[in-house]
């Protein structure tokens, strides 16, 4: 939809629909601005009188919160004037409960902005939208009705109190008067409700600050998200260490044992030797897994010991060249997963027989290279990996460079910004 | 089968360290304190003077390395106390961390798996308690796989030889595993000495063994 105030320079705008809609959003003014106006005396007086005994109080502090409601109501209603709805300056609470959400509202600007617009509304705006639509569409209509009016006098009346007309004749030349009057008198009217429109916006759409501070907020939630994922990785490696990788030992010593106190030979022996083999497989199995889950190794020595364990483990050779401090925990973790999906990767995609690590810590930034002699041609849009670890290291507001070019080689290069621990 | 030992153990998880009190007490060796935290386990090598101590490297209150953490703690105090880690983590910083103790002799670092095999379990304990070396060939086998300067120089077969060295065998015991004489795996050896840049025989030899695995895990 396009917004009022520029229908009003387009030739077609008489016949469009933007001078009713004009129309329509002083009318719901009205609508909203009268009832306020009661609401607001009735609990203005009553919050007053019962103060006296305390329970008008929590009246009066209803009053305060009374621009939150309207505000929602007027900035859905300001679609019709500005082309769409606008968009809600109060931030969410980041906990549940109401004693959370009132302390918010409080003490947002944009709360007490709302008021002073619904104080507005009440007082001022509505008997002024009133007014204006009484003096265009009003007034023209009266002055195109007359055939109606002298209908319903009989033989003489006075069309707006001011000419007096006695034919069917003058009445139609009143009608055709009145539609003139109106097309013209369209124009102010929707000067009017744009202009209103716009103070309306002024006061209810989110300020600058406030896009800021909800974008500071997104970003905190999402370092939060972050934060809770690795949480619940840790505690997952830590519930599996502490119970099967346990059980599972203390079984395999078990069936070690009754391997001794079986015969050397026959089926039973067979049979608890199979078994004790599959419970060491298992074993071994789920050592893997927990430390792909969250290796230790890495809490306990850090990134430049969990890096060099990732070479040694990755199927393709790679020379290292590690010099690191200890980083903060969620710099080394993430560094680590992207380190470890790159390697994978390598070994995967690439066909490259060598490849080459280097980390580094200076000025104040973590620096990795990951470069293999593969056949390059990676692609970050076609593998979901690579993005996800991009999105990861944009959390701690780092990057990830890939320069693949098909043909190869791959580089990989990642950035975190981060003091040395 | 050597004496009876009298072994101080740290393990968190009660089942598990049930199960090594009835295993060593089957081989004849005494558990004289089973303990579940590093702080206790301090506090019993005080107490007991084992002749060997078998400790969990994760453990109470952290659940991180505290049992790593004591039982360096014990061999700087104590260089001379045998000291036997068992671990769940291959990496190799952690056995690195170990052998790097007092002159690295009488220390060892096991996968637990290798619990599971009851008398090669009880032999290493045994190999430690009497000085000796012991490093889990998983870890050794994680090491091999990349290779590393000065390793680097090694050919194949004696990489292969000082990975024996470091599980803690002797030379007889590498000729057989490798089918070769006992006299071929001693110049083998030799070599790897002269390769690691290794001080000459003048001392223990078993302290250049210990020296050369240590290379072979610091690379």
């Amino acid at each position: 939809m396009t917004s009022l105030a520029a229908s009003l320079r387009d030739p077609s705008y008489l016949r469009g629909s933007a001078p009713w809609r004009a129309a329509g959003y002083l009318a719901g003014g009205v609508l909203v601005g009268a009832p306020l106006l009661v609401t607001f005396v009735t609990l203005g007086v009553a919050g007053a009188v019962l103060s006296l005994v305390l329970v008008g109080l929590p009246l009066l502090a209803l009053l305060a919160l009374a621009g939150v409601p309207v505000g929602a109501l007027e900035r859905r209603r300001l679609r019709p004037v500005t082309g769409q709805a606008a968009p809600s300056p109060h931030r969410t609470p980041a906990d549940p409960g109401a004693t959370a959400w009132l302390r918010l509202r409080l003490g947002e600007q944009a709360t007490w902005r709302e008021l002073a617009y619904a104080a507005l509304l009440a007082l001022v705006l509505w008997p002024l939208d009133l007014l204006v639509l009484a003096c265009t569409v009003g007034l023209a209509g009266v002055v195109a009705a007359a055939p109606l009016q002298l209908a319903s006098a009989g033989h003489d009346t006075r069309v707006v109190k001011l000419w007096l007309i006695d034919s069917y004749g003058q009445a139609a030349l009143c009608t055709v008067a009145g539609l003139a009057l109106l097309a013209v008198l369209l124009y102010p009217l929707g000067a009017y409700a744009a202009a209103r429109g716009a103070l309306a916006r002024l006061l209810l759409a989110p300020r600058e600050t406030e896009e800021e501070a909800r974008l500071a907020e997104v970003t905190r939630s999402r370092a939060r998200l972050v934060a809770a994922f690795e949480a619940e990785r840790r505690r997952i490696e830590r519930d599996l260490h502490d119970g099967a990788q346990q059980r599972l030992v203390a079984l395999t010593m078990s069936l070690g044992l009754a391997r001794l106190d079986a015969p050397a030979t026959g089926p039973l022996a067979e049979r608890i030797a199979a078994a004790h083999d599959e419970a060491g497989q298992v074993l071994v199995e789920l050592r893997e897994l927990i430390h792909g889950i969250h290796p230790q190794v890495l809490a306990d020595y850090g990134l430049a010991a969990a890096l060099d364990d990732a070479a040694d483990r990755s199927a393709v050779p790679v020379d290292t060249r590690i010099d690191l401090p200890r980083l903060p925990g969620p710099v080394e973790s993430a560094a680590y997963f992207a380190v470890c999906e790159a390697l994978a990767n390598t070994a995967k995609h690439s066909g490259a027989t060598r490849a080459r690590l280097t980390a580094r810590h200076e000025r104040g930034r973590l620096v990795i290279d990951v470069r293999d002699d593969g056949g390059g041609g990676a692609d970050p849009a076609r593998g979901s990996g690579l993005t996800g670890l991009a999105d990861r290291l944009a959390v701690l507001d780092g990057t990830l460079t890939i320069i693949s070019p098909a043909g190869g080689p791959t580089a990989l290069s990642l950035e975190i910004p981060c003091p040395a621990l | 089968m050597s004496s009876a030992l009298r072994v101080v153990l740290a393990e968190d998880a009660v089942l598990l360290r049930e199960g090594l009190v009835g295993l060593l007490a089957r081989f004849g060796h005494a558990v004289v304190a089973a303990v579940g935290d590093a702080d206790a386990l301090r506090a019993a090598v005080a107490e007991h003077t084992p002749d060997l101590v078998l400790t969990d490297v994760r453990m109470p209150p952290g659940f991180q390395d505290e049992g790593l953490r004591a039982a360096l703690a014990l061999r700087a105090d104590r260089p001379g106390l045998p000291v036997l880690v068992l671990s769940q983590y291959v990496q190799r910083s952690y056995a690195a961390e170990l052998l790097d103790t007092g002159d690295g002799t009488g220390v060892g670092y096991l996968l637990k798996d290798r619990v599971g095999q009851v008398e090669q379990f009880v032999e290493a304990v045994e190999r430690v308690a009497s000085g000796g070396t012991v490093v889990d060939p998983e870890v050794v086998r994680q090491l091999l796989r990349r290779r590393r300067d000065p390793l680097e120089r090694l050919t194949p077969r004696e990489r292969e030889v000082l990975a024996l060295v470091a599980e803690g065998r002797s030379n007889g015991a590498i000729a057989r595993d490798l089918v070769v004489s006992e006299a071929a795996v001693g110049k083998h050896i030799g070599n790897i000495l002269g390769k690691l840049d290794l001080p000459p025989a003048d001392d223990a030899d078993t302290h250049r063994r210990v020296l050369a695995v240590l290379a072979y895990l610091r690379a």
